[in-house]
């Protein structure tokens, strides 16, 4: 019974040496505690596709979705740890989207050549528009990225450019089901994988520096203008090919793509998840996406649904649901009685 | 034959708004010299650093670093060509450990170009650097997390990260404020020992005793203009310096 005669006392496993990453495995047991979380959620991911039988094509389509914005997620959580808040993740995913739209519509090339060139050129237009406000801070940054996929939908709604309000259709499919899937999954778990490695790095120690303290960063003799510019074409990648890659599974490219879902989606999947790790990204963008989708039937108002959970998450567990789970699984807690 | 100087300052100024901050300010440093900046609170010390470092943009005048024009040069460039600075408020990383503090300058172009070095190797001499500027590895200190870290040891992270840079001059802008007089004591050995291995010190001091066992050569600094140059003794002879910046020293503590 909590008493004012005891204290809650959280004590680390044994498991987990004191120093960073480094563990001292001893037995079976030990390596299934620190493996086992990440193989039960890759296997059931990997799982997932091979049960179109049980599940339907709907949610394998859901689970498509949920990639998709999974990597718009790890897009968004790189930027932040460069100290840069996108609030238009949209910018990149639509620039993939239009980008390969636009090459297979004027070059006729395959999905297979499209997705890679849309991927790289999308992300290379992106840093071409973001460069200049580059400089600012926080956010100011915060707005610009907000204010640029909607001044695009604008232009092409009223230029009528890129297929104009109705969009590119009729765009070359992707080989549908199963291998799909997979290659989307092997994409997400790649890019969160790697990702993870480069923030670990000392290239990415000098991208976290950056969002500490850039003044320090700019004495140590490092271009962060330049260094900011690498991380927003290395973070573009990964949502520009989300937008390239949905963009054949639908067959169509239009202003949706820029739309506003697609850049607050992401953002509180990272939010709801936890910031930093990839795989808060990945943990919130797979609670958020199928929630959304079974909220459907509730229409509009599932927005409402969906503000409250991050209103809830905001003020409840700002560490997000990654961190405050790892903590658990890492430590025990138990009540002593006070000296 | 007099020597080419390493730094030299010819007619910087800097206003803010209606204060000018700095004014016309020459100074010449020679390579190796040590040169201490004193002067009231306020008086352009620290605008000067900043003119010098290209952190702020001088509006005239100019500043040559070995012959060369630097007064327009992005301040990173700057220190990239081998002028170090700490800054008056210490600035760390503080969501990364100590030790990688320094993985920072350790990875600029600079450095990474001068001092041969392999994946991981950096970690290593990161934790070297910070014992020579008094952290002691027996005690975890350089492992800790940065926000965590006494003001004095936050300085003296400056001072590594200036050392990581391999510079050629390494001006300091009042690295003792904050400090106890036991870290001061133990930081100006390996000033003197920087001076000796033929670095050029520019030092920004508000404890002049400490100052003067480093430096050469003072420049006294009172509402953005030079009022005295010379050797630590003659300088502080001069009645102008006693009276703007011992004046002020004593109105401060009234």
């Amino acid at each position: 019974m909590p008493s004012d005669q005891t204290r809650r006392e959280r004590i680390d496993r044994g498991i987990k040496a004191r120093t960073d990453d480094v563990f001292a495995v001893s037995s079976w047991r030990n390596i299934l505690y620190l493996t086992l979380p990440r193989a039960v959620a890759i296997i059931a991911l990997l799982s997932f596709p091979l049960l179109r039988i049980f599940v339907g094509a709907y949610w394998q389509n859901v689970l498509l979705i949920t990639l998709a914005v999974s990597l718009t997620a790890l897009s968004w959580n790189l930027l932040s740890s460069v100290g840069l808040v996108s609030l238009g993740q949209a910018l990149f995913y639509g620039a993939g989207a239009y980008t390969t739209g636009y090459i297979s519509q004027h070059l006729g090339l395959s999905p297979f050549l499209t997705i890679p060139l849309g991927t790289v050129g999308g992300a290379a237009i992106c840093t071409l528009l973001l460069y200049p406000v580059l400089r600012l801070r926080g956010i100011y940054f915060a707005l610009v990225t907000f204010a640029m996929p909607l001044l695009f939908i604008r232009v092409i709604d009223a230029t009528k450019i890129l297929g104009g309000a109705e969009g590119m259709t009729g765009l070359p499919a992707l080989p549908s089901g199963a291998p799909e899937l997979y290659a989307l999954i092997a994409v997400t778990l790649g890019v969160a994988y790697g990702l993870q490695r480069l923030m670990d790095s000392d290239y990415g120690l000098v991208l976290q520096a950056i969002k500490d303290n850039d003044r320090s960063v700019i004495a140590s003799g490092i271009n962060i203008q330049w260094m900011k510019a690498q991380a927003v074409f290395m973070a573009a990648l990964p949502a520009t090919f989300a937008g390239t890659f949905v963009t054949h599974h639908y067959q169509f490219a239009g202003i949706s793509t820029l739309g506003l879902e697609n850049s607050i989606l992401p953002l509180t999947a990272v939010i709801v998840g936890g910031a930093g790790p990839s795989a808060g990204a990945l943990v919130g963008a797979f609670l958020l996406v199928p929630l959304s989708e079974a909220l459907r039937a509730f229409g509009t108002l599932r927005v409402v649904v969906y503000s409250v959970v991050l209103v809830v998450f905001v003020v409840g567990l700002p560490e997000g649901i990654f961190h405050f789970a790892k903590r658990k699984y890492q430590q025990f807690e138990r009540r002593v009685d006070l000296e | 034959m007099p020597k080419e100087p390493i730094l030299e300052i010819a007619g910087i100024t800097k206003h803010f708004g209606g204060i000018t901050a700095v004014d016309g300010l020459d100074l010449e440093v020679q390579p190796g010299e040590a040169v201490g900046i004193i002067g009231p609170n306020g008086s352009g010390k620290s605008t000067l650093v900043n003119l010098i470092t290209g952190f702020i943009r001088a509006d005239d005048g100019r500043v040559i670093f070995k012959g060369k024009n630097i007064t327009r040069t992005p301040a990173h460039k700057i220190a990239s060509n081998g002028i170090a600075r700490s800054f008056q408020m210490a600035r760390p990383f503080g969501t990364l450990p100590a030790y990688k503090n320094l993985i920072v300058p350790l990875s600029s172009p600079r450095v990474a170009r001068r001092r041969s070095g392999r994946y991981g190797d950096r970690d290593e001499m990161a934790v070297h650097l910070l014992e020579d500027v008094g952290f002691e590895r027996e005690s975890q200190i350089p492992y800790k997390s940065a926000a965590e870290l006494p003001h004095g040891y936050l300085k003296r992270l400056e001072l590594g990260r200036c050392l990581a840079m391999d510079p050629e001059v390494m001006i300091l802008d009042e690295l003792f404020s904050g400090m106890s007089m036991s870290e001061v004591a133990g930081a100006l050995p390996i000033l003197e020992q920087l001076r000796d291995d033929g670095i050029t010190l520019i030092m920004v001091e508000h404890r002049l005793r400490e100052l003067f066992r480093v430096v050469d050569k003072v420049i006294v600094l009172d509402f953005g203009r030079k009022i005295a140059e010379g050797s630590p003794e003659e300088v502080m002879k001069e009645p102008e310096v006693k009276e703007a910046y011992l004046g002020a020293e004593a109105e401060e503590h009234a």
